[in-house]
């Protein structure tokens, strides 16, 4: 009987304050938000970090630079002495801070600083990509659930048509394509190696994924009583869509952010590791993974840093992402209170 | 030629006189290496096994009247003879060119237009039948009929040629090539005296085939010939398998010498690391890709005595356009040049042991090189340094500014793969860094050469490569500036740079009529030439690169040909 109260205790309750509440009392909401942001933190402080602490320019190829590490003058790519004498290394991690903490890359940059100017970019598409997804996915879905008919079939088959494509196969042609030549129309002109184009690429390729589940939970709540009402009672459709079906497909929406934040940053790190994202000298951890490729045996850190990084916050946008799902399912709340 | 798809290099292959000064010291070797310029007699004892090859692709056609790779021409060497042959030994002596298929080196008119061979007799190809005049004469006929990539740059001076360039389809040569059955004669009527026509005869597009050899790409399937080895089958996506050609009876060792495996087997499909791993675990003997750069410093500890440096008449270098902005300006070329820190790009490359700073447009040893350096610091066109020192990053901030292009946007072009794409970034580097805004264009390996060569993509700079095809300075300065050279619109033009200068042009074709009777003033030309092309930098020389031969364990008898590199055929594996 003890198990059932809480169930009656949230029913009383109104959805936002449950949901609240629930994702207050939720260990993975802290420790998924306290990474997000620690993480953003970092990448925000990139400028700092490179002009105070490593006082170098990771953007500027450094091959002939030098550190100094101990008291001596170290170069930062080092010709190997042994053997025969072949091969040059980048220096490896000083693990102190200033320069160099993290090593070097091939180019003689600081890693460190890199890591953080291509965080605050692969963070940057990833959450502005996303957020175009969700705004373009919910607004096409929005309206071909509500319009029906024509536009309805409109918008979903040009939706069925993106969604025919393996999405990195249409992220990689669309990057591809618009890497050699740019994009231009009307008044609108991106260079070749503007981050505008990966945001703009991957923004499109995921909009089904958010558009169409959207517009199945419209056409569900355009039959629903509260709906008709409001129609019968001679609201115009914009009041229709803003006061009745919106706050409606809000919860759904706030579940998407997350995962299409994380899929973005995901898709962003594997079209720069192809070469065909961010492109150089800019960084991004997907680049700096494809710069660490080729130091697996010399330097690994290199490549392994990035990649951790990803893989740190894309777990915790989709812990963020559960938590909240959870919390703003009222049922999936009850089924498990039950 | 493309050295391979990997590297995206041209191979031309050049000649350097026994005097140049590709020594001892400049090589690092282990101890299976052969003596230089001697190849040793044949040791009945060392004979047999299988050589395993291994690389990251395979080099498209077979056909030795098409391919134009480093990659098969290697084996070209143990699988067919041309008239003529480069010396089959280790160091500089394999520049000499020496009969093979003909008794002796031509006899050759005092206006030097017509060369007299005569045919060995007795010699079989590979399906067994013998070697006559009358395919000589088909074989000559085929380079054009085949449309093979050199017929028209190095094959144009034979009689007839322009007709067979016109109509490849109805190619005759009855006027060029004229053959004696009955005295096994074939006399070469050419055009005009050509000091470089004995390296052409040499070279693999010049080899001897049966007369009913396809007049069109053999493509996959192989061609009979006269060497010491015969293609047994050809799969560009798994193996190319050679085996022993039974008709084989050593004529002239050092033109087409016995081998040592009984088979050679290439395996195509393996990444250069997985190459490195199965050369160290025993699984293979040689890999044709360059070894990733950080495994480097590893092999060259670990297993010092399985890797061989070799210098190479070659360069890789920064073709500018000319004829596109910023670098249509002589200033905005010249601050590229003083910009550029060699000692970076030799970084990049793995380092001095495995490259070596270059300011010349023909390399070290090359004939016609001299020692200058307009682009260091200290050093002007007016008065050049003899070597390159180090950049000068504020004469070329100042350059740009005199030139006008300061803040223009420049395209870089590069092959994808690992070490062109660093050199790109760094290119990109120095380039923001002397005020343009340079953005990095890497595409794939496959197409780059033929994409900065067309004028039609507009591209500005790329970075580029070029290995010597024979050893005579035309080979790099008219073949790559000449105003031939130069077609716009098309993927065929080599002089990347669409450099011009009609008064020096006129001064390199009068180089190479002088090498026909005079090679030292020749080639004493050909360095002043040098100089005063380089002064108007219509491209930037990076560095002169060496060839790193990664081996098994299990291999001897390494021989470092300079034309062709190793020699594949005499390596023992028993």
């Amino acid at each position: 009987m003890t198990d059932r109260e809480p169930a009656v205790q949230v029913l009383s309750e109104s959805p936002g304050r449950i949901a609240r509440e629930t994702l207050a009392h939720d260990r993975r909401t802290w420790i998924a938000s306290a990474l997000l942001l620690f993480i953003v933190v970092l990448t925000l402080a990139a400028p700092l970090y490179a002009t105070y602490v490593s006082k170098t320019d990771p953007f500027v190829s450094s091959i002939n630079g030098t550190t100094v590490i101990d008291g001596q003058e170290v170069s930062v790519l080092q010709q190997s002495t042994e053997g025969l004498r072949i091969g040059v290394n980048p220096i490896g991690p000083t693990w102190r801070i200033g320069s160099y903490a993290l090593g070097a890359d091939n180019q003689g940059r600081d890693v460190a600083a890199r890591l953080l100017y291509g965080g605050t970019n692969t963070l940057l598409i990833g959450f502005t990509a996303g957020f175009l997804t969700i705004t373009i996915g919910t607004l096409l879905g929005i309206i071909a659930g509500y319009s029906g008919k024509f536009v309805d079939s409109f918008i979903s088959r040009i939706l069925d048509v993106i969604w025919a494509f393996p999405v990195y196969l249409l992220s990689i042609s669309l990057s591809v394509v618009l890497l050699t030549s740019g994009f231009k129309w009307g008044p609108i002109s991106l260079e070749s190696g503007s981050l505008y184009l990966p945001i703009f690429i991957i923004g499109l390729v995921y909009v089904p994924y958010v558009a169409r589940p959207i517009r199945g939970q419209v056409i569900a709540l355009r039959e629903r009583e509260f709906v008709k009402a409001a129609i019968g009672s001679g609201a115009k459709n914009s009041q229709i869509i803003f006061r009745e079906i919106l706050p409606n497909v809000i919860p759904s929406v706030i579940v998407f952010i997350p995962m299409m934040v994380a899929l973005a940053m995901l898709t962003e790190s594997a079209l720069s590791f192809l070469s065909i994202g961010v492109q150089p000298p800019d960084a991004s951890w997907g680049t700096i993974i494809k710069d660490g490729l080729g130091l697996l045996y010399t330097r690994p850190l290199v490549a392994l840093l990035p990649g951790l990084l990803i893989v740190i916050t894309a777990v915790s946008l989709n812990l963020l992402g559960d938590a909240v799902r959870d919390a703003l399912d009222p049922k999936a709340r009850m089924r498990g209170a039950v | 030629m493309r050295r391979s798809k990997s590297v995206a290099a041209l191979l031309s292959l050049a000649f350097i006189l026994s005097a140049c000064s590709s020594g001892a010291d400049d090589e690092a070797g282990s101890s299976a290496q052969a003596q230089e310029g001697v190849l040793a007699a044949y040791d009945e004892s060392k004979a047999g096994g299988t050589l395993r090859l291994v690389a990251k692709g395979a080099a498209g056609t077979l056909d030795p009247h098409i391919n134009y790779t480093l990659q098969f021409w290697q084996l070209y060497q143990a699988a067919y003879d041309g008239l003529l042959a480069f010396r089959k030994v280790d160091g500089p002596k394999s520049f000499e060119i020496v009969p093979d298929l003909a008794e002796a080196l031509p006899e050759v008119s005092a206006d030097g237009k017509t060369l007299t061979f005569t045919l060995r007799s007795g010699i079989k190809f590979s399906d067994g039948r013998d070697v006559t005049v009358a395919d000589v004469k088909a074989s000559f006929e085929r380079i054009f009929k085949v449309s093979s990539p050199t017929a028209g740059g190095f094959y144009n001076g034979i009689v007839g040629a322009d007709k067979c360039l016109a109509n490849p389809a109805t190619c005759n040569l009855d006027k060029g090539i004229v053959v004696d059955a009955a005295t096994n004669k074939i006399v070469m009527n050419l055009t005009g005296a050509d000091a470089t026509i004995k390296y052409k005869l040499a070279l693999p597009h010049a080899v001897i085939l049966p007369a009913d050899a396809p007049s069109k790409d053999a493509g996959s399937d192989p061609i009979p010939g006269t060497g010491a080895y015969t293609f047994a089958s050809y799969d560009p996506n798994n193996e190319l398998k050679m085996v022993r050609n039974t008709h084989f009876v050593e004529w002239n060792r050092e033109a087409q010498p016995a081998g040592y495996p009984d088979e050679i087997v290439y395996s195509f499909g393996l990444t250069a690391e997985a190459q490195v791993n199965a050369i160290k675990n025993d699984q293979a003997d040689w890999m044709l890709d360059p070894i990733p750069a950080d495994r480097l410093t590893e092999l060259g500890t670990e297993n010092a005595d399985q890797i061989n440096v070799h210098t190479l008449t070659a360069m890789w270098y920064l073709p500018m356009n000319n004829n596109l902005a910023p670098f249509d300006n002589v200033k905005a070329r010249q601050a590229v040049n003083y910009a550029l820190d060699r000692n970076a790009m030799v970084k990049i490359f793995g380092g001095e042991q495995l490259a070596s700073p270059a300011c010349t447009f023909l390399p070290p040893g090359f004939p016609g090189h001299a020692d200058f350096c307009q682009y260091t610091k200290g050093a002007d066109t007016a008065s050049p340094a003899k070597e390159w020192t180090e950049p000068d990053l504020e004469k070329a901030k100042a350059l740009v500014k005199e030139s006008g292009t300061l803040g223009q946007k420049v395209g870089i072009v590069v092959s994808d793969d690992e070490v062109n794409k660093q050199m790109g970034e760094y290119v990109q580097s120095v380039l923001n860094q002397i005020g343009y805004k340079a953005t990095l264009k890497p595409i794939s390996s496959n197409i780059q050469f033929t994409y900065i060569q067309n004028t039609n993509n507009k591209v500005q700079i790329s970075i580029s490569q070029w290995y010597q095809d024979f050893p005579a300075a035309m080979d790099f300065s008219y073949i790559l500036l000449g105003c031939e050279s130069f077609t716009p619109g098309s993927d065929s033009s080599i002089n990347m740079a669409g450099y011009c200068n009609k008064d020096i042009n006129k001064r390199m074709i009068a180089a190479m009529e002088l090498a026909v009777t005079d090679e030292d003033a020749a080639n004493k030309e050909w360095g002043v030439i040098d100089k005063d092309i380089m002064d108007e930098a219509p491209v930037a020389v990076a560095f002169t690169p060496k060839q790193v031969d990664f081996l098994s364990k299990r291999v001897k008898n390494y021989n470092f040909s300079k034309q062709f590199y190793m020699l594949v055929s005499q390596l023992q594996v028993k």
